[in-house]
């Protein structure tokens, strides 16, 4: 039973840190394609956030506990730049940067949704 | 017996919480606008990487280290709400669009209030539509 357990969470720790290199890769790509720069900031946020859980399972995962107080840590410095930039966009307004008109995407069988044109037309009247 | 259930567990636990982060980083990139991504993101990542330090707190041998991993899922389910509440409400206020398939708007207008900061005045998406580029600084 004991090594079935221990098989088991060797199969979960690698499936698990996979799953959370996958989540670094498809929040970076965000952060990279922004395009506005709440859609950054929150990129950065969610980075924080994974962060801390590849952490926890690093800890698991070779017994250096020692990195939970690093996370505790980051999470503080998180949320601190978070709450940061958020002021910083209530003080700087909209910019002629975020257009974001261009990345409002397509989701698949949406009624509304008929092209670029359409979004164009809609964002004018609005 | 009871130590290898706990394992049993806490491996559960680990693979349920990188499961929420990678679902919530999936709809980080697929989502259409920065307040449905936000949903996606505020909410997943931070059961995610609380279930992963809760398996943490669950497999350590030493009581001091699992207090450490409760005090940081606390500290994190106290942070990410407000963190979130705020980049939404300032993303708002400033005037960021939601997408035109969204179909309800309850938020009143809002005029931005940071003291000191030269903020335009008319912030709500439906009275700048047109003139994003109107916003100048002095």
């Amino acid at each position: 039973m004991t090594e079935f357990a221990k098989t088991f969470l060797d199969v979960c720790l690698t499936l698990s840190l996979v799953m959370l290199g996958i989540a670094f890769f498809l929040t970076t790509a965000r952060i990279i394609i922004g395009p506005t720069l709440p859609d950054r900031v929150l990129g950065l946020d969610m980075l924080t956030s994974v962060a801390i859980g590849f952490i926890a399972v690093i800890g698991i995962d070779t017994g250096f506990t020692l990195y939970v107080d690093i996370a505790i840590a980051l999470g503080l410095v998180g949320f601190l730049a978070t709450v940061a930039f958020a002021r910083f966009i209530l003080a700087r307004g909209k910019t002629a940067d975020d257009d974001e008109k261009k990345d409002l995407r397509k989701i698949d069988g949406d009624p509304n949704e008929t092209g670029d044109a359409a979004i164009a037309e809609t964002g004018r009247h609005r | 017996m009871i130590g290898a259930i706990l394992t049993i567990f806490a491996g559960l636990l680990i693979l349920g919480g990188s499961a929420f982060a990678a679902i919530a980083a999936f709809g980080i990139l697929r989502l259409p606008d920065l307040y449905t991504r936000m949903h996606a993101a505020s909410k997943a990542g931070s059961v995610g990487s609380g279930m992963a330090l809760l398996a943490l707190a669950l497999v350590s041998d030493s009581s001091p280290e699992a207090l450490r991993a409760i005090a940081a899922i606390a500290f994190f389910l106290l942070t990410a709400p407000l963190s979130a509440h705020l980049l939404a409400k300032a993303a708002y206020t400033v005037g960021y669009r939601m997408w035109p398939g969204s179909v309800l708007d309850e938020m009143p207008e809002m005029e931005a209030t940071t003291r000191d900061a030269h903020t335009p005045a008319s912030g709500h998406p439906a009275l700048n539509a047109g003139d994003v580029t109107e916003t100048k600084r002095d």
